[in-house]
C-alpha cells in the first residue's frame, strides 16, 4: 500500500505502524531508535504502534530528538 | 528554585542547538552547570544520526525540556508535545507557538489555547510568551505554573529590550517562576535579567555562537549567580546627582 512517510511516498506491506517502522529500517534487530510517531496528524504512542493498522494514502510522521533552543 | 515539583540549584537553562560540535555542546553543558537543557523533535531518515544525539543527552544527565519550536498553531504544538512526551518520557514541555516568522513572536492566542489543553492532559507547560501581563494571567488560568517571557526576539542577542515590562511582570506575579527566554546575548544581559528578579534565564545562541562556547557557558553561569545574589542583596537606589562616598566632615581646610 502507498504510505507517505515524512512527505516521501513509500510502498509498504504493513499491516501495522510498527511493521512499517521495521520495514523502512527505523527499527533494527528489535532495537527501536528513539522516535515518536503520528498518523494523519494524530499522535500515536509507542505502545499503540502494534495495534494501529495502516491504509493506503495514510500519512506518517516519524520524529527523533534534535538539537533545540 | 522550584519548577513545578522539581527543585533546581542552577538558574540557567541551556539550549542545545547550533554548537560547533557535539563535544563542544557537552563541554558547554558541563561548564554552564545547568540542570535543564532544551531539545527538539525533527524528521529523521532510517539509520539517521539522531541516535548519537540521544546518547549525548543521556550523558549530559540533565532534565530534558522538549520544545515545540516551529509550530504555528495550537493543534501542531499539541501533537508535537505528545510526541515529545512519548519520546523523552517527560511531561515537561516548552510550549512555543509562533505567530510571526520574522520576529518569531509568540501567537499568544494559540499559545493560551494549547496551554489549556496540554495542562489538562497532565503536561507541565513552560510557555514561551511575551511580557504582556494579561497574557500571563491567561496562561496561569490555563494551568501554567511557570511563565517564560521573551527579552528580545529569539536568536537576536539584543538583550532585554523592555526591562520595565519584566519588572512589571515580577511585581504582578510575585509567586510565579519567571524565566527570561530568548534575547540574551551577553553575560551582562543575564545579570540584568536576574537583578530584575527573574527566577532564571534560558539561552542558547549566546553560548553556541560565542567564539568560545565553553567559556561563555561558564561566564553565563557566573552571571546568573551574580545577578541573583545582587537581586537578593537589594541594590541601592539610583540618584540623579553625585553624593560623595568619602565623608566630608573633618576635611582639612587647605588653600
Amino acid at each position: 500500500m502507498k504510505i507517505t512517510v515524512n512527505s516521501i511516498p513509500h510502498d509498504v506491506t504493513g499491516p501495522t505502524l510498527h511493521d512499517l517502522l521495521v520495514e523502512l529500517g527505523y527499527i533494527t534487530q528489535g532495537q527501536p531508535l528513539a522516535l515518536a510517531t503520528a498518523l494523519n496528524d494524530q499522535f500515536i504512542a509507542k505502545s499503540d504502534r502494534h495495534e494501529i493498522a495502516l491504509y493506503s494514502g495514510d500519512r506518517v510522521e516519524i520524529l527523533t530528538p534534535m538539537q533545540g533552543g | 528554585m522550584k519548577l513545578y515539583d522539581t527543585d533546581l540549584t542552577s538558574r540557567l537553562l541551556l539550549g542545545t542547538a547550533q554548537y560547533p560540535s557535539p563535544s563542544v555542546l557537552l563541554d558547554a553543558i558541563k561548564a554552564s552547570a545547568t540542570q535543564v537543557i532544551t531539545v527538539s523533535l525533527r524528521r529523521e531518515m532510517p539509520q539517521g544520526s539522531a541516535g548519537g544525539f540521544y546518547r549525548l543527552l543521556q550523558e549530559a544527565n540533565c532534565h530534558i525540556l522538549p520544545n515545540t519550536a516551529g509550530c504555528h498553531s495550537a493543534s501542531e504544538a499539541i501533537t508535537t508535545a505528545k510526541m515529545a512526551r512519548d519520546l523523552f518520557e517527560t511531561d515537561w514541555i516548552k510550549l512555543e507557538v509562533i505567530g510571526q516568522s520574522d520576529m518569531l513572536a509568540p501567537d499568544v492566542f494559540e499559545l493560551v489555547e494549547a496551554a489549556k489543553i496540554l495542562a489538562k492532559d497532565g503536561f507541565k507547560v513552560f510557555p514561551y510568551t511575551t511580557d504582556d501581563l494579561s497574557v500571563g494571567e491567561r496562561l496561569l488560568d490555563a494551568g501554567c505554573d511557570v511563565l517564560m517571557p521573551w527579552g528580545a526576539p529569539i536568536g537576536s542577542g539584543q538583550g532585554l529590550r523592555n526591562p520595565d515590562r519584566l519588572r512589571a511582570m515580577r511585581a504582578h506575579f510575585p509567586n510565579t517562576p519567571l524565566i527570561v527566554d530568548a534575547g540574551i546575548g551577553r553575560p551582562s544581559d543575564a545579570i540584568q535579567a536576574m537583578e530584575l528578579g527573574m527566577d532564571a534565564v534560558l539561552l542558547n545562541t549566546a553560548v553556541a555562537k560565542a567564539g568560545n562556547p565553553v567559556e561563555m557557558a561558564r561566564a553565563m553561569s557566573m552571571a546568573v549567580r551574580a545577578g541573583r545574589m545582587g537581586y537578593l542583596a537589594d541594590p541601592m537606589e539610583r540618584r540623579d546627582m553625585a553624593v560623595p562616598s568619602t565623608p566630608v566632615f573633618g576635611l582639612a581646610e587647605l588653600s
